[in-house]
């Protein structure tokens, strides 16, 4: 009974002001990872947690806010023929064991370290990852844009070449999305890697979606849909885990849902109307900006670590707000670039149609 | 605004899902304490917030997907991406 009376005061009062808030936060992670799959719940935990919510209530709310959303992108985007299903949950399966491994790790590096190592552990791995990943998936929207090849079909890679031709008989499968036959040993680490990014920093996608691209050969706009799958698949299984020790704040989870399901319905349709490098661009800009919302908390946790000598509280106050408005700012410009891409994407399909009129084509 | 092409907008489907889903909305709201003091239990009781997300996705994911088609929101016509 104790347990129950202590997991209930998780909970918090949810007021029009929180509601609101949540609502709208939901709504842009929603359009975020419509447009790329992913990427719109990295704010969702921190956002929780400054209304007073308990950090594991945070995240468990939020993987229960994440697989419905998930659900409802992918069915959107499986009308345009952008999902490989087969591809999802292949990859989905192994995420689900990363993720648990990946949530292992984090409670023995609590346990070993404390709060203040945990934390440490996050952004590091915040930085490094999207640090590496960010940037080589920028300079390659980059690099397509300056080639003014924005219109042609994307190349696939000489490392997904080299992945497709490998043969390892009883391990074959067939994916339309690479429209070639993959040994699945290539795709258990890479799932299995999205699941612990998942679990470490609340957006597997991060990984999911350019390993879909670069190492398997998946066209952008396939690999965010196709994420979407992996998504589900992990965020079903994390919120039964987490539903299990009653830590799923339903509420928290269904308000939110309530925005962002406004938000990915628009992100999916904002993918017809783009270029597909476009998703690149996205992704690129926000893993670029929140890396260095994440590094501005780093020296923070080293001084509580005792790593480096003692920061004051104005300081510490100060990098800790700078951090979460970079986070907001990542997310508010990602959605910006969606909405004005399909925008621009409206208006030059409106003008086409106009011309067909015209010329009395219809 | 409307791109239909005179298609038919399916504005009675949006408003019945529409209203399903915020009297859900006002049933959870106004209920907390009880689906707190549930949820909070843990253990089986987990199949509960699951079953009430895929509740609310399947209706609140079918109005929110009418609104933007009511709105004149919808994907590009051609299959190939816009030039």
């Amino acid at each position: 009974m104790h347990d129950i009376v202590n997991a209930a005061a998780n909970f918090i009062n949810l007021d029009i002001v929180n509601i609101t808030y949540l609502f709208l936060v939901g709504f842009v992670g929603g359009l975020v990872s419509g447009f790329i799959g992913s990427g719109g719940a990295f704010v969702l935990t921190p956002g929780m947690m400054s209304l007073g919510v308990p950090g594991l209530v945070a995240v468990a709310s939020n993987m229960c806010h994440k697989f419905p959303k998930a659900l409802v992108g992918a069915l959107k985007r499986a009308k345009y023929g952008q999902v490989d299903v087969k591809l999802g949950i292949v990859l989905g399966i192994s995420a689900e064991a990363g993720v648990l491994y990946g949530a292992h790790i984090q409670e023995s590096i609590k346990k070993t370290f404390g709060d203040a190592g945990s934390n440490l552990y996050v952004s590091v791995a915040f930085v490094a990852i999207l640090g590496i990943v960010g940037t080589f998936v920028l300079r390659d929207a980059w690099k397509t844009y300056k080639s003014g090849s924005t219109h042609e079909e994307e190349k696939v890679t000489k490392i997904a070449k080299w992945v497709q031709s490998i043969n390892i008989p009883g391990t074959m499968v067939y994916f339309k999305s690479l429209n070639a036959r993959i040994s699945v040993l290539f795709t258990i680490p890479l799932g299995f890697a999205t699941g612990m990014l998942a679990a470490t920093i609340a957006v597997g996608g991060f990984i999911g979606v350019p390993a879909m691209i670069y190492v398997l050969g998946a066209p952008s706009l396939m690999a965010s849909a196709t994420e979407l799958v992996i998504a589900f698949v992990m965020g079903l299984g994390g919120s039964f885990k987490y539903a299990m020790s009653g830590l799923v704040d339903i509420r928290l989870a269904m308000v939110i849902l309530g925005g962002s399901l406004f938000g990915i319905q628009l992100g999916a349709i904002g993918t017809t109307y783009v270029k597909p490098f476009m998703i690149k661009v996205v992704m690129g800009v926000i893993m670029v900006t929140v890396l260095f919302s994440r590094a501005l908390m780093v020296p923070v946790y080293m001084s509580q670590l005792g790593l480096i000598g003692q920061l004051g509280d104005t300081t510490v106050k100060a990098l800790k707000s700078t951090s979460f408005a970079i986070m907001i700012f990542a997310l508010a410009l990602g959605a910006f670039i969606v909405l004005k891409a399909m925008w621009q994407g409206r208006q030059a399909e409106k003008m086409a149609a106009q011309k067909a009129v015209s010329h009395g084509k219809v | 605004m409307g791109s239909g092409y005179g298609k038919k907008k399916p504005v009675g489907k949006m408003a019945i899902m529409g209203i399903v889903s915020i009297a859900l909305y006002a049933a959870m709201l106004l209920n907390q304490d009880i689906i707190n003091d549930y949820l909070g239990r843990g253990g089986l009781y987990a199949v509960l917030p699951i079953a009430i997300a895929f509740i609310f996705s399947f209706v609140h994911g079918s109005f929110t997907g009418d609104f933007w088609t009511v709105m004149g929101v919808e994907a590009a016509k051609k299959k190939k991406e816009v030039k």
